[in-house]
């Protein structure tokens, strides 16, 4: 858990989601601490990505609370969520199909949590274009970008906003060992610029790396929670994954 | 934003505002001609052009279809034909202006928060829903169903007027195109689900552009009333303007502000033609143009152009490019 | 007493354009804006065969429902399933099916106009009062309503007791799922469609032994049946049948104590109630 001194950023309190019969997410806990980055990991179909979503407000919870600094954020609507410094990144790409690099950039840095226009939005774009490794590119179509840089593009656009928190959904996937290398230094920056990050991935080495806990999903719970040599070590985490194929 | 970077226009803008000055100048200079024939159907482009490029303004950056033009139109219509004996006609239709935002803010605001198809629905039978009330109050107040709009503004006047309109809709979706509001809308017609994650509250962009665009149908039904000296619900609310409307702005093209112009001339001339030749089958000709452009010109005619200057690429863009200076 | 009853029974006979148009939208994933004018052309079969032959309007099924059946086979195999083809996603189909449909409402319109004028077409059939609870109520009405009765529970047994019905209903809950488990999605569509609009025109051959219509009549059926389908929840048929008589009923009460002329307010009025309250219908479920 987070040193009791320090500012945490999101807590989940019970937090529940239920699709008709289905029970996505069940009663998680768990708290934040301002500057941490956090491993949610666990097989297929734990409700990682559903944990995501009910942080970032695409979906309402069904029971229990989150709060953004400590103001309960879990009626709040979604654009307005953003507002207030969360910015995440999609697990399957989401691209503006009609608008270049540069803008769909841009899109993330106008309505969010800082707010340019003009020149200053696109000096600041351009920057976030460099920073991602797509330097040059902000005049082409995404539609022309492969699968891999439009993850960065989407990074790009998530980061505009200066996001005090940002949600990571498996980023890292696909990325070959040297885009991984990169990849892992470019979010090892962003937890250095002081953002708290929550990462969704299957990629080991990058938990082991990147992060300060884990938390380990399962149908829906927390199994285990802890450092990600502990949690790994953690006889039921083994369990759970024993006999999936992503383990 | 800084103010002066928001007034200063590039090369290219200049040239474009230029050209829309000219066009609109030499627009303005047809009552001279002394036609009335042509006058008329000037009086018509102008007006399809303003419900056209409106209606383009919500729909194209959105793809959502309103199909409510002549509830608005109607309602502006009605509003000069029975306010008439009470007030001057200039502040006839800025009433109109008013009733039409408010009722377009009252219909987005109930449908527009929850699904495109809803929005769709609604708008579907709105112009049948307000002949019938309108109607049904005349009918409890005792009035009779028709008015008179008699009232003494001349053809070229209307026309003028018009064609005033229809530049203040130019400006006024020039000014959204470069404004946060129009970057947000392009970014809810790609994804609504990242446009709200990237912290654009999607329902209010909606309405306000919803209200913007169906304002102007109010305020041209307003315009055109005196038009008709006699003023019905089947004129009013017809729904073939509504349908008319989504065709000329389709047929040009949803995706520039001008795009619908080059709709509603090439239309508005063939339909003179058509209605004169083919009065008894209006209805079904409208109909198989109206599929003939969604089947095979889906991007309308300014889809064409673009396709067929990226074919020709390199000769035509370098002419623009030196043309307007090297920012095409 | 009597606004019950024939809420009632004029409910009972909407339901069958409702279900008509809930084959089509929750089954084949088009909203048919013209599926008013099958209606209607429906009910125009009914007066030309009723005024042609002097003959039950009841009869007229035998044709009216094969004609429609094909001519919206036709109209999914040769308009609909190219835009399915063409659309990039979900939301494109959407945009092209409703602009298309939109079109076709008008050519349909058309050509009612050209083959049968624009007045107001009725005829008169068991116009007879027939007493229910010691009031009396015209059999027409009767026999229309027991007629949809018959249409909509064959309908319910077979999708719920057959293998045809089954591969519908699974088309209906993930077209993508079904794909995958070997059913043929194109054709299950155009069945579903082709159904649909069968079920629609014989609920305006029903129709018309007590309303009177015009070719232009088409949009507010549309929308009635369109305000029904999202009142009981996409994709359910037993939503659209209870939904079908809330409306049948606000109508009528409508009419009765207001004014006949503002029967589209009334539906408009549950539009209303059920987007601000429960935009996912009354057997809808909650989608998130």
């Amino acid at each position: 858990m987070p040193s009791a001194t320090a500012t945490v950023a999101l807590r989940a309190e019970g937090v529940s989601k239920r699709f008709g019969g289905l029970v996505a997410v069940d009663g998680m806990s768990f708290a934040l601490a301002e500057n941490e980055v956090l491993g949610l990991i666990g097989p297929n179909g734990s409700g990682k990505t559903t944990m995501l979503n009910l942080i970032s407000g695409a979906t309402k919870p069904s029971g229990g609370a989150i709060r953004l600094y400590e103001h309960d954020i879990s009626a709040t609507p979604a654009s307005e969520i953003a507002r207030r410094g969360v910015a995440r990144t999609f697990q399957i790409v989401r691209m503006l199909p009609s608008l270049t690099v540069l803008e769909n950039v841009s899109a993330g840095g106008v309505f969010g949590h800082s707010r340019r226009w003009g020149r200053d939005l696109e000096d600041h774009a351009r920057d976030l274009l460099r920073r991602v490794g797509l330097q040059g590119a902000g005049d082409a179509s995404v539609s022309a970008l492969t699968y891999i840089d439009q993850k960065r593009v989407e990074l790009a656009r998530a980061l505009a906003s200066d996001p005090k928190v940002l949600l990571l959904d498996e980023w890292l996937a696909g990325l070959n060992p040297t885009e991984l290398r990169t990849g892992i230094a470019l979010i090892e920056q962003l937890r250095a610029e002081g953002r708290t990050i929550i990462i969704v991935e299957h990629v080991m080495d990058a938990i082991r790396s990147l992060c300060d806990r884990c938390i380990v999903m399962n149908s829906g719970a927390k199994i285990a929670e802890g450092t990600p040599r502990e949690v790994l070590a953690d006889p039921e985490v083994i369990r759970a994954y024993l006999g999936d194929a992503d383990a | 934003m800084n103010l002066p970077a928001a007034i200063a226009l590039s090369h290219r803008e200049q040239i474009k505002l230029l050209a829309g000055v000219l066009i609109f100048g030499a627009a303005a200079l047809l009552p001279f001609f002394n036609t009335t024939y042509w006058l008329s159907i000037g009086i018509s482009i102008a007006m399809f052009t303003v419900l056209a490029t409106s209606w383009a303004l919500f729909s194209g950056p959105t793809n959502y279809i309103a199909l409510s033009t002549a509830a608005f139109f109607g309602i502006g219509m009605y509003i000069v034909g029975g306010g008439l004996p009470y007030l001057p006609f200039p502040a006839l239709v800025l009433v109109a202006a008013l009733a039409g935002a408010l009722f377009s803010a009252v219909v987005g605001l109930a449908t527009l928060r929850i699904s495109g198809v809803y929005f769709v629905i609604f708008t579907l039978g709105l112009a049948e829903l307000v002949r019938q009330v309108v109607a049904w109050a005349q009918h409890v107040m005792g009035t009779s169903s028709g008015l008179y709009v008699l009232i003494g503004i001349s053809d070229q006047a209307m026309y003028w007027l018009l064609l005033g309109l229809a530049a203040l809709v130019f400006l006024v979706g020039w000014a959204i195109g470069r404004s946060r509001l129009g970057f947000a809308l392009r970014i809810i017609g790609n994804d609504e689900v990242v446009a709200v994650h990237s912290g654009i509250n999607t329902a209010r962009a909606k309405v306000v552009l919803f209200v913007i665009s169906s304002t102007f149908a109010a305020m041209t039904g307003a315009l055109v009333a005196p038009r008709w000296s006699y003023v019905e619900p089947s004129i009013a609310f017809s729904p073939f303007l509504s349908f008319e409307v989504v065709i000329m702005a389709l047929l040009g093209g949803v995706h520039r502000l001008w795009g619908p112009l080059v709709g509603v001339i090439p239309f508005t001339l063939l339909w003179e033609f058509i209605s004169a030749k083919f009065p008894s089958q209006t209805t079904l000709l409208l109909g198989a143009c109206f599929l003939l452009i969604v089947y095979f010109i889906p991007r309308g005619v300014v889809g064409l152009i673009e396709d067929f200057t990226r074919e020709r690429g390199g000769a035509i863009r370098d002419l623009l490019k030196r043309w307007t200076g090297g920012h095409a | 007493m009597d606004v019950i009853i024939i809420g009632l029974l004029l409910g009972g006979t909407y339901a069958l354009m409702a279900v008509g148009l809930q084959l089509q939208y929750g089954v084949a994933r088009i909203m048919n804006l013209a599926s008013g004018e099958t209606l209607v052309c429906g009910a125009f079969g009914a007066v030309w065969f009723f005024t042609a032959y002097k003959m039950s309007p009841l009869y007229a099924l035998i044709g009216v429902v094969p004609a429609a059946f094909f001519a919206n086979w036709a109209i999914y195999r040769f308009m609909m399933l190219p835009l399915v083809r063409r659309a990039k996603n979900q939301g494109q189909l959407e945009v092209d099916s409703i602009l298309a449909t939109f079109g076709l409402s008008f050519v349909a319109i058309g050509i009612l106009l050209a083959l049968f004028g624009g007045e107001f077409l009725a005829y008169s059939y068991l116009a007879t009062p027939f007493s229910i609870l010691g009031q009396p109520y015209a059999l027409n009405r009767i026999v229309a309503f027991l007629g949809a009765a018959v249409v909509c529970v064959g309908l319910y047994i077979w999708l719920h007791h057959t293998r045809a019905g089954l591969t519908l209903r699974a088309v209906s809950v993930n077209p993508s799922a079904a794909g995958l488990v070997g059913i043929n999605v194109a054709s299950t569509s155009a069945l579903a469609f082709a159904l649909g609009g069968a079920v629609s025109a014989s609920g305006g051959t029903l129709l018309s032994m007590f309303l009177n219509f015009d070719a232009s009549l088409g949009v507010i059926f549309t929308l009635k049946a369109l305000v029904i389908v999202i009142m009981g929840g996409v994709g359910d048929i037993r939503g659209a049948i209870v939904a079908s008589f809330i409306l049948g009923l606000t109508e009528t009460a409508v009419a009765t104590y207001l004014d006949p002329g503002l029967t589209l307010a009334a539906a408009y009025v549950l539009f209303i109630v059920i987007l601000l309250v429960r935009p996912e219908g009354l057997f809808g479920r909650r989608s998130s």
